[in-house]
């Protein structure tokens, strides 16, 4: 039996009941047991004073890729956990596409495990859609869902075939799940290192035209319309795409999407002289198409932001910019750079916290990413000012590829709250 | 002198002073070597180092002459890009170099970028030779020494390039050099072979010939690589040959004493007819080859003199 902690003199900021108030929250039993203003500390509960501070639902990550199993050199579950619990995020979807697949449902229950382990992270893995994401046979979604998969996807590798892409929008019906695609046109985007233009144009790199993204929405968008099925498209970084997007949400089909930071806060520029830590999948684009993405957040056409994280060592980075790998290290960072957005004045502070948290929850029915009586207290305290600056070597987990290394950001967490027990900060 | 500068990573960037100063030094090096009275201790106890991870006996051989010339000791290394890391092999290579406490160093690499990334990991100072389809800054410099003497300028002159302007670093450098220097490029290929938004480099865009040779004072051809045929972007050499090769008929819109320029080596009969390569008052394709070695010596000059003495 847990003490009660009453976290007092906070700012609570709810995103799903539009709250932003001064009040406390009393955590009993794992649980929010209560929270709004005028409560007082049972006995014997343990008072902690927020001196002001935001206190939100802990965040839920969409998209990340923890590097285990098959690539414990860049990420384990362990440090992913540690820099999760300094970023505010007590939940992470987990990417499929490791080494092995997540096309068994032996491997969904060992993820889920290792998140339990952790004691400070709920891990929710996502099945592969095809066996061993390699984009051909289904992957068995009933046995996978049974053992805990949330929904399915290839990962980081698009469905490059419109024919296993029905099959699996029709077929994960049946299961209730959604199917994630990796939104660009293969055949276009091989060999590619960055958006095509006059930028990839100036350093010799080979483009990719950001034609891409949206020829594959719109193909999935039919392919939602035929099927019925629930197409959510990863990390949406073109206005156009958005477009689309915004047109068969209009139409009231079951189209979702969600974006991650580097898309809202940089453009193709901060590639630089060959700065390989930004460079991503998809490539950074033009400011044209980042401002559109902003704009997506506050109007609604995207859903959910996700850290995409993709833990990469220096191997894979300290290379000519087309040998390296592409992905950056987004878990400690993706509070600090959404809220750069909101002290930007660009995003209201509840809708930024909306898709950290009740939106994604909403997307996969979780119960969590609210601060309602009854809800699991996974909390996140921070400061919506004091400053820090990311620097690559010294942050929280192992892997240190951040594209936003150098950058100063506003937004301090101050602590984490995984089910009632603190797990960062105090 | 002036040149702002440890390394030699690329032509973007420099203005117009810069070129200017680099351009005059290697005129009189050009001269000199004519004479045959060249200073042969300016690079004395200097170590000069070729590190080539592509084939090029041409300018490999450019630079080793021009060390040799300014008396460094020149070392040429050769390393294999079949090796399975290349990147690893990239970044030993370096830590390898600064234990040789080597001063100049000269790279040729496949990716654009890598001597950018050497150059921030060695001691030497470093000159791209040539990286992937980004520039080869040399190659543009020694292009606008030839056309220089034969034209007495470079501002108000027509250029055109011609041919797979999208995958040459030549045809990159020379544009930044050009449009910086006061030129009027033009970049002349079929719409797969021209880089997007080449015209945002200041550049005009033809995909005719005849159009973007009419009355130009320069005509600079590229090699085609065989593998744009492989690759679809190209359907045939003969196709290619036929709207895009350098021959008479087309050569004829240009200027009556427009010259005709080749980085070689040349695919005769595919980018140039060979009649118009070997033509003996049209072609300076010989001449630039001569000015290469002249531009490297001025390069290899002033870097020196940025170095610190050897401790």
């Amino acid at each position: 039996m847990m003490r009660d902690t009453l976290i007092t003199n906070a700012r609570l900021l709810d995103p799903a009941s539009g709250l932003d108030a001064p009040g406390a929250l009393l955590i009993r039993d794992g649980l929010i047991a209560d929270c709004g203003a005028g409560l007082t500390a049972p006995e014997g509960a343990a008072v902690v004073d927020a001196g002001g501070a935001c206190l939100a639902p802990g965040l839920i990550d969409l998209r990340a890729n923890l590097g285990e199993p098959g690539a414990e050199h860049r990420e384990t579950i362990a440090s992913a956990a540690q820099a999760a619990a300094a970023g505010g995020i007590t939940t992470i979807c987990v990417l499929p596409d490791t080494d092995p697949a997540l096309d068994d449902p032996a491997l969904i229950s060992f993820i889920a495990r290792r998140g339990e382990a952790t004691g400070s992270v709920t891990l929710l893995p996502y099945g592969a859609a095809t066996s061993g994401c390699a984009g051909k046979e289904l992957a068995e979604f009933g046995l996978l869902r049974e053992a805990g998969a949330i929904a399915f996807t290839d990962g980081a590798r698009a469905i490059a075939s419109a024919r296993s892409m029905r099959l699996a929008l029709s077929y994960a019906r049946a299961f209730g799940a959604f199917i994630m695609q990796h939104p660009e046109e293969p055949s276009l985007a091989a060999g590619g290192a960055a958006t095509e233009g006059e930028l990839a144009t100036r350093l010799g790199l080979p483009g990719i035209t950001p034609a891409a993204e949206a020829m594959m929405v719109a193909r999935d968008i039919a392919l939602a319309r035929i099927t019925g099925g629930h197409v959510h498209f990863a990390h949406i970084s073109t206005a156009a795409a958005l477009d689309l997007i915004r047109a068969a949400k209009a139409e009231g089909l079951a189209v979702t999407c969600d974006t991650a930071p580097p898309y809202f806060d940089l453009n193709e520029t901060a590639i630089g002289d060959y700065r390989t830590y930004a460079k991503l999948s998809p490539p950074l684009r033009t400011e044209v198409d980042r401002q559109a993405v902003v704009a997506a957040l506050v109007d609604g056409t995207i859903d959910a932001i996700a850290s995409d994280h993709q833990p990469r060592d220096a191997d894979d980075k300290r290379l000519p910019f087309a040998q390296a790998e592409a992905g950056g290290a987004g878990l400690a960072t993706l509070l600090g750079v959404t809220l750069a957005r909101v002290h930007a004045g660009d995003v209201p502070m509840l809708t930024a916290l909306g898709l950290l948290t009740a939106r994604p929850a909403s997307l996969l029915n979780l119960p969590q990413g609210r601060l309602a009586k009854g809800a699991p207290a996974d909390l996140v305290l921070f400061h919506p000012d004091r400053g820090w600056k990311v620097e690559a070597g010294k942050l929280p987990g192992k892997a240190q590829n951040s594209p936003f290394d150098g950058r100063a950001l506003e937004g301090r967490v101050l602590g984490t709250w995984k089910a009632g027990r603190r797990v960062f900060g105090g | 002198m002036s040149y702002p500068r440890k390394h030699l990573l690329a032509i973007e960037g420099l203005e117009p002073p810069h070129i200017a100063d680099l351009l005059d030094l290697a005129e009189s090096y050009a001269l000199l070597n004519r004479s045959g009275k060249t200073q042969r201790d300016l690079l004395k106890g200097r170590t000069l180092i070729n590190l080539f991870f592509e084939d090029s006996t041409r300018t490999r051989t450019s630079f080793e002459l021009a060390g040799k010339r300014l008396g460094a000791d020149v070392i040429n290394m050769s390393v294999s890009t079949s090796s399975v890391n290349k990147g690893e092999t990239l970044l030993d290579t370096a830590s390898t170099l600064n234990a040789m406490h080597c001063d100049l160093l000269v790279v040729r690499h496949g990716q654009s970028g890598a001597p950018s990334l050497l150059s921030q990991k060695v001691d030497a100072a470093v000159i791209n030779a040539g990286d992937g389809t980004h520039e080869h800054p040399t190659q543009a410099l020694l292009d606008a020494l030839t056309i220089r003497r034969h034209k007495g300028r470079l501002e108000g002159l027509v250029v055109a390039i011609c041919g797979d302007i999208a995958h040459s670093r030549v045809a990159r450098s020379n544009m930044h050099l050009l449009t910086t220097m006061g030129s009027r490029v033009r970049v002349v290929g079929p719409p797969t072979l021209i880089p997007a938004e080449a015209a945002r480099l200041g550049v005009e865009v033809f995909h005719d010939m005849k159009a973007g040779l009419a009355g130009a004072d320069v005509v600079m051809m590229l090699r085609l690589q065989r593998e744009r045929m492989s690759g679809g972007l190209v359907p045939s050499a003969r196709e290619f040959f036929r709207f895009y090769g350098l021959d008479a008929e087309k050569l004829a819109h240009a200027k009556p004493d427009s010259i005709v320029m080749h980085p070689g080596p040349m695919n005769r009969g595919v980018e140039i007819d060979s009649a118009i390569a070997d033509h003996p008052t049209r072609s300076v394709i010989g001449e630039q080859v001569e000015m290469g070695v002249a531009c490297r010596m001025a390069v290899l000059d002033v870097l020196a003199r940025g170095l610190r003495r050897n401790v």
